[in-house]
């Protein structure tokens, strides 16, 4: 193992209007490991990898990619070191405008310099290694299901031969089959390229079978970190009471966990959450207003 | 209203740097230069004929109040070359191409394929929002010359059709009257015009929030703020480019 990790959250903390979601936050992940992130919708999951990309500026701490601190860097200067990683998105982000190949080629054509013809045929190349036919390259997005979608994402994030892969929630919205499908190709492909893997999920089924350790994420910090295969003889109780999906534990079905949900929510997209004027009892509604992007995007 | 300033000008000054710096999507403009341009054509011109032919029957009428209905084919042309022809044809792409880039924008936004794009090496404001300003800037003159030109046939038609004005005679006094920083000054007109169309509908689809509401919302603030602020720079250079 690789003396310096090959990313690291040290101290990050992040706030949405005052309120914490991350708060402290730390974790590493070694070099050629693949390591799940899992917790309750809300804790803080998207906004800790959209930290690590530079989608979204902490408020404190640092980002380090192979050792080098990446929350501060120009724009140009990311696209540089990031140039080795793929992302595949919760809904797979394709771009609706272009062809299922040209999707896959994206990077390759506009960042790589790399001529159309032989983009393509990389393209058509990471697609059959998802199981996707040549046929399929010519197609729109729109033209595919959820599970194909995710397939061409899985292909876009691994076509240019990444050395750290990032999974957001990747079987949402899939049915179980599918979603083993996915969760099986993508163990194949980190295994292929020998990269490392950082996946978010609530999908337990999904942890156990894409991640060599998994870390829990609960009001703003890792409360649990474990191989894999401990997760279901650990004791600690955060743990325990997420895998048997209790609504009664440590946390309540709905408490702050929700409002803070609708705080990560809200910062995701650039909204403000404010309390409606509907009694005590009520869980506070988001209202929008004019987004404020982070970290120039 | 100070913090909306300080953020379309940034967002201006950052998508301006990008279009003189590489890389240049010269796909993407040539998709642009087609979109906003080309499909423009119908629209403009259309809206400029009517203008014309409602122009030449209003001065017509006003002029013979003290018997200048003679000097209507040269104030039919001033008034579209200076105005009229990059006013109309800018407020036309403000409703067809604001509207439009920001949907588009949005939806992307909405959807991370922004994000996506930015973890996939490639900067937003190259890919997307460069190649959009560049293209409004460049063809916003070219579908005022189209305005001009048929805007002055549209009075043209009606003078000589509804008025009994003599053809040549119409043409050769609109010709020998225009000179050429009557349309030239449209044209520089043209050109910012175009410039605000692209920006509001850019910024607005850029920093949309909120889903399919979001969009929408974003779309009609693209819409509204881009025919105020083309009308309100349509003041600023009249008054720059006027000789009183």
């Amino acid at each position: 193992m690789s003396a310096t990790p090959k990313l690291e959250w040290k101290g990050i903390d992040k706030r949405f209007d005052g309120a914490p979601v991350l708060a402290g936050f730390n974790l590493s992940v070694a070099a050629g490991r693949s390591l799940v992130i899992i917790g309750r919708s809300g804790e803080g999951k998207s906004v800790a990898i959209k930290t690590a990309l530079g989608l979204m500026r902490p408020d404190a701490g640092q980002v380090a990619l192979d050792g080098r601190d990446t929350v501060d860097l120009s724009e140009s200067a990311r696209r540089r070191l990031f140039s080795g990683v793929g992302v595949l998105f919760q809904g797979s982000a394709l771009f609706d405008s272009l062809t299922v190949w040209e999707n896959v080629a994206f990077r390759l054509i506009n960042a790589d310099g790399v001529a159309r013809r032989a983009a393509r045929d990389r393209a058509v190349g990471a697609l059959e290694r998802v199981r996707l036919g040549a046929e399929a390259a010519d197609l729109y997005p729109s033209e595919l299901s959820g599970g194909m979608q995710k397939r061409v994402g899985l292909a876009r994030a691994v076509v240019a031969d990444p050395e750290l892969l990032f999974f957001d929630e990747p079987t949402t919205g899939l049915d179980p089959i599918t979603a083993a499908a996915i969760n099986a190709l993508i163990v194949e492909q980190v295994r292929h390229l020998g990269c490392t893997a950082i996946s978010i999920t609530h999908d337990l089924a999904s942890a156990r079978t894409i991640g060599d350790e998994i870390a829990m994420l609960q009001d703003g910090k890792i409360v649990w970190r474990g191989p894999a295969s401990d997760l279901d003889r650990t004791d600690n109780p955060h743990v325990r009471q997420f895998v048997e999906g209790r609504a009664d534990g440590l946390v309540t079905g709905a408490d702050q966990s929700d409002a803070r949900a609708i705080r990560v929510g809200a910062g995701l997209t650039g909204g403000r959450p404010r309390q409606r004027n509907g009694g005590p009892q009520r869980a506070p509604v988001a209202r929008r207003r004019p987004p404020t992007h982070d970290a120039g995007s | 209203m100070v913090r909306v300033v300080g953020a379309v000008s940034l967002f201006a000054v950052r998508g301006v740097a990008a279009v003189f710096s590489p890389p240049w999507f010269a796909g993407q403009l040539l998709r642009q230069l087609r979109a906003i341009g080309f499909f423009s054509l119908p629209v403009v011109g259309l809206t400029a004929v009517f203008t014309g032919a409602a122009l030449a029957l209003n001065i017509f009428t006003g002029g013979g109040r003290f018997n200048a209905e003679q000097v209507m084919p040269q104030i039919v042309a001033l008034g579209i070359t200076r105005e009229l022809g990059p006013v109309l044809a800018s407020l036309m792409l403000a409703g067809r191409v604001s509207a439009a880039i920001a949907a588009e924008i949005g939806a992307m936004r909405a959807t991370e394929q922004i994000d996506a794009m930015r973890t996939l090496s490639t900067d937003p404001f190259r890919y997307l929002v460069a190649p959009r300003l560049l293209a409004a800037v460049l063809v916003t003159p070219l579908l005022t010359i189209v305005a001009d030109t048929l805007g002055i046939a549209g009075g043209w038609l009606v003078a000589v059709r509804v008025l009994n004005f003599n053809p040549t005679t119409y043409i050769h006094n609109t010709a020998t009257f225009l000179q050429p920083w009557d349309v030239g000054s449209g044209l520089i007109k043209a050109a910012v015009f175009g410039f605000i169309v692209a920006l509001m509908g850019c910024y607005h689809g850029y920093r949309a929030s909120g889903g399919a509401r979001g969009v929408g919302r974003a779309t009609t603030h693209a819409v509204v703020s881009a025919a105020v602020l083309i009308f309100a720079a349509d003041y600023l250079l009249t008054s720059l480019f006027a000789h009183p």
